[in-house]
């Protein structure tokens, strides 16, 4: 089946609704996504939106953006940094006006509250900067954009899967997509796609992630030739529920928590004397797993405790109810009494499908676009975040790229016509997917998933080492090999989850050795990428973002772009 | 600990009627019952399907009845279950099933369409925020904490009875928009669920409440509507 739309949207999160809302008036624009559109991760985002609004204390937007590249252990790029945090404010304003139901102060202003890393006057204090809504501020936002969409009449194809992107002669023209009711194929003609597909972290075995953050959209880009840059920095959260890796918002340390170790210490005090538990999420990160090593986990075990028992009802009654239930119902801890067994998790990617300040996905060093492509939100690398990205920025980030996007895409749609796609497509596409049924493969889909999610726990997370990246390279390149005697065992065409997993693991797959090639090429310590081999940041040779793309014959290639610093230059990174 | 799920299972390729189908496996105690339907498909029938995404009662993908009982794949525990060494797993009531677990939610989401689920407000948009005080905002908290999951809907007996009848979370949704006190269409609104396929359906039976996995008190919220529709006509 054919369709034509002037931008395809692809997946529902804040990123790509955004877009779609900047969009819709004047514009075809559909929305296509493997879950339906209100169960997007992005509603499991908790703690808030960061914007110098300054309704609790006083702030402005330069010190959101010091913050931000300091909190990027200078990596991120400054001038979309300056860009995101000047826009802020205004994104959140207009969150407002669409009507998220925001916390309030008592003049009746947007509740703020403190996070990782935020400051006032370049390091001195932390600050009230996070807009919030309780701590389930993704998903109010989430429910929001959603509506303002049914509002406007945006077309959704819900539970449809991306197979592929369609580029004739450099230039994107739409995609392929498997619709899961049914199996039939779709062709998706378009002058313009949005990539909005979130992150990846079920490559990892402990993850605050959903079960559908496969990282499709990233390895289908890679795939069709756009360079992934910095793959190799993975944002571990400090605190996941232990074993489990269900997020606690940092929020509950914005709040007043505390982090013990097995001695009842307060050990952040020692390792970030200003801004003690409020420090940014990789250093937490880190600390935690040295308390650990010195054996003072609780119990001997690689976890330490969240404490909240002293915040009171009025904080935990009406800032952090969510987090509260899952305490209680995952691990039968009463919060109000009792500390939380915390230990890092795996949440996000800094990395992703690079990108300028327009969303418009580039293919080079010297930002040359892709014609026709884009790309906002996690699966995105503008960069904003660097080496490490700040809590409540990723919502900011979403909404301030993905409103970008529109506006960019909007722009290059009325100067286009729409460009051809060819006629064999659909036959091709469903012959790919019968070669995959068909097959009567000799390995497990699920024990290769596991041996994935192991490999890279085991080796990629929060301390790295050459010698052991070396063979997670290997096992994973194992995997590829193994990975071509999967079969499919359902043979049906109706929701047919055997095939949609076949296919997210080959994307895992794909991503993990990019992460891989860019973690051992990094041989510094650098944000969320630390190297035990190299302990030091080397600006010298690494202040630059790692890129890779796949040539069709010689396989990945990684090169280096360089990072744009406008304001602040690099300096040592203290808290 | 070794534990029997049986499954409802249809396939509308394969099969004329639902079955039930059999699987044993190891479960701990503190496994959630969205593991346990994950383990089964990775370790013995990949065919098996559900939809799932978060795994932590957030995204509102995976309500099913686990014995008996409406509830969350991902919320429930072994443990919290007395049987724990039998599981019977169903797909919700009310729907039409897709496939195995899966069921047709386009209905659902009509009704709650139908609701305007959208701020209306055409006065002039302020340079910063439009003010509202905590009170207001905590007035329309319980209704924000909804996730969309159907499982008060699925479960409440006027809404198997009366296929129009807007049902609990269509409903909680006019609430959230009702009192919210940026909204400038509370009368519309209020004249929009004044019948009895909108607020006066609710018999206040409570089902809905007792199965809200975000511990919504969506009773009562509905109850609000009706006392604000009354009043609304007093004053007329």
């Amino acid at each position: 089946m054919e369709h034509q739309y002037d931008v395809i949207i692809v997946g529902a999160g804040l990123a790509g609704l955004r877009a779609a809302i900047e969009l819709g008036e004047d514009s075809r624009v559909a929305v296509l996504s493997k879950v339906f559109a209100t169960r997007s991760h992005s509603g499991a985002a908790q703690g808030g939106i960061g914007a110098a609004l300054g309704n609790e204390e006083e702030d402005n937007w330069e010190w959101h953006m010091f913050d931000t590249v300091k909190g990027s252990d200078y990596l991120g790029d400054q001038d979309a940094i300056e860009i995101m945090a000047k826009d802020a404010p205004h994104i959140v304003y207009e969150l407002e006006h669409m009507g998220v139901p925001f916390n309030r102060t008592p003049d009746g202003k947007i509740a703020q509250r403190a996070f990782g890393g935020h400051t006032s006057e370049f390091g001195k204090a932390a600050v009230k900067r996070a807009c919030f809504a309780a701590d389930r501020t993704g998903r109010v936002i989430l429910d929001t954009l959603w509506e303002k969409c049914l509002q406007r009449g945006i077309q959704f194809f819900n539970e449809f899967h991306m197979l592929s992107l369609i580029v004739k002669e450099g230039r994107c023209s739409g995609l392929t997509a498997y619709e899961m009711a049914t199996g039939k194929i779709h062709i998706f003609n378009s002058k313009a796609v949005l990539l909005a597909t979130g992150g990846a972290g079920k490559i990892f075995k402990t993850t605050s992630n959903a079960l559908a953050s496969t990282g499709d959209g990233l390895a289908i880009a890679y795939r069709a030739g756009a360079p992934l840059e910095d793959m190799e920095f993975i944002q571990f959260h400090p605190t996941g529920i232990y074993k489990l890796g269900i997020l606690i918002s940092e929020a509950a340390r914005g709040e007043g928590g505390i982090l013990r170790n097995s001695e009842g210490e307060r050990f952040m005090e020692r390792y970030a004397p200003t801004i003690k538990d409020l420090a940014p999420r990789d250093m937490v990160s880190r600390c935690i797993l040295k308390e650990v090593r010195e054996g003072k986990g609780i119990d001997g075990k690689d976890y330490v405790h969240l404490d909240l028992t002293h915040l009171g009802e009025e904080v935990i009654g009406e800032k952090l109810v969510e987090i509260i239930e899952f305490a209680k119902t995952y691990v039968g801890v009463d919060a109000r009494k009792d500390p939380i067994p915390v230990q890092p998790t795996c949440h996000y990617m800094m990395g992703g499908i690079a990108t300028d300040a327009d969303a418009r996905v580039i293919i080079d060093a010297e930002n040359t676009p892709f014609p026709g492509l884009y790309a906002a939100g996690e699966c995105a690398c503008v960069s904003v975040h660097g080496a490490n990205r700040l809590g409540c920025n990723s919502l900011l980030d979403t909404l301030v790229f993905g409103r970008r996007a529109g506006i960019e895409m909007r722009k290059f749609i009325h100067s286009t016509g729409y460009p051809k796609v060819p006629s064999d497509l659909e036959d091709l596409e469903a012959a790919k997917i019968r070669f995959l049924m068909e097959k009567n493969g000799s390995e497990n889909l699920g024990s290769l998933q596991q041996e994935l999610q192991s490999v890279m726990m085991e080796n990629v997370s929060v301390f790295r080492h050459k010698e052991t990246l070396a063979e997670a390279l290997e096992s994973v390149r194992d995997l590829k090999l193994r990975y071509q005697n999967v079969g499919v065992t359902d043979k049906g065409s109706c929701f047919n989850r055997n095939l949609l997993d076949t296919l997210e693991l080959g994307h895992m797959l794909d991503l993990a050795e990019v992460m891989l090639l860019g973690a051992l090429h990094r041989e510094e310590s650098r944000g969320a990428h630390s190297r035990e081999d190299f302990p030091d940041r080397n600006d010298q040779q690494f202040l630059a973002h790692t890129m890779v793309r796949f040539d069709q014959q010689k396989g990945p290639q990684l090169f280096t772009k360089p990072v744009t610093i406008t304001r602040f230059e690099p300096k040592e990174r203290k808290y | 600990m070794k534990s029997t799920f049986t499954i409802f299972r249809f396939d509308p390729a394969v099969d004329k009627q639902p079955r039930y189908q059999e699987y044993a496996i190891d479960v701990e105690s503190t496994d959630k019952i969205l593991d346990c339907l994950n383990k089964i498909r990775s370790e013995q029938d990949p065919t098996l399907v559900y939809r799932a995404s978060c795994s932590h009662g957030i995204c509102g993908s995976d309500a099913m009845v686990i014995n008996g009982h409406i509830g969350l794949a991902c919320q429930k525990l072994v443990r919290d279950f007395k049987t724990a060494n039998n599981f019977v797993i169903e797909p919700l009531p009310l729907f039409n099933v897709i496939k195995d677990l899966i069921v047709e939610m386009d209905p659902f989401f009509e009704k709650h369409r139908y609701v305007r689920p959208y701020l209306i407000n055409d006065d002039p948009v302020p340079k910063t925020e439009r003010l509202q005080s905590a009170g207001e905002q905590k007035t329309i908290e319980p209704a924000l904490r909804c996730i969309l999951c159907a499982s008060c809907t699925s479960s409440c007996p006027i809404s198997r009875a009366n296929p129009n009848y807007l049902g609990p979370a269509a409903l909680l949704r006019a609430f959230r928009y009702i009192y919210d006190s940026r909204d400038t269409a509370k009368g519309s609104r209020l004249a929009q669920v004044n019948s009895d396929d909108g607020a006066w359906g609710c018999k206040t039976m409570w089902w809905c409440t007792d199965v809200c996995p975000k511990g919504i008190p969506v009773t009562k919220c509905i109850g609000q509507i009706k006392r604000a529709i009354k009043t609304a006509e007093k004053k007329r």
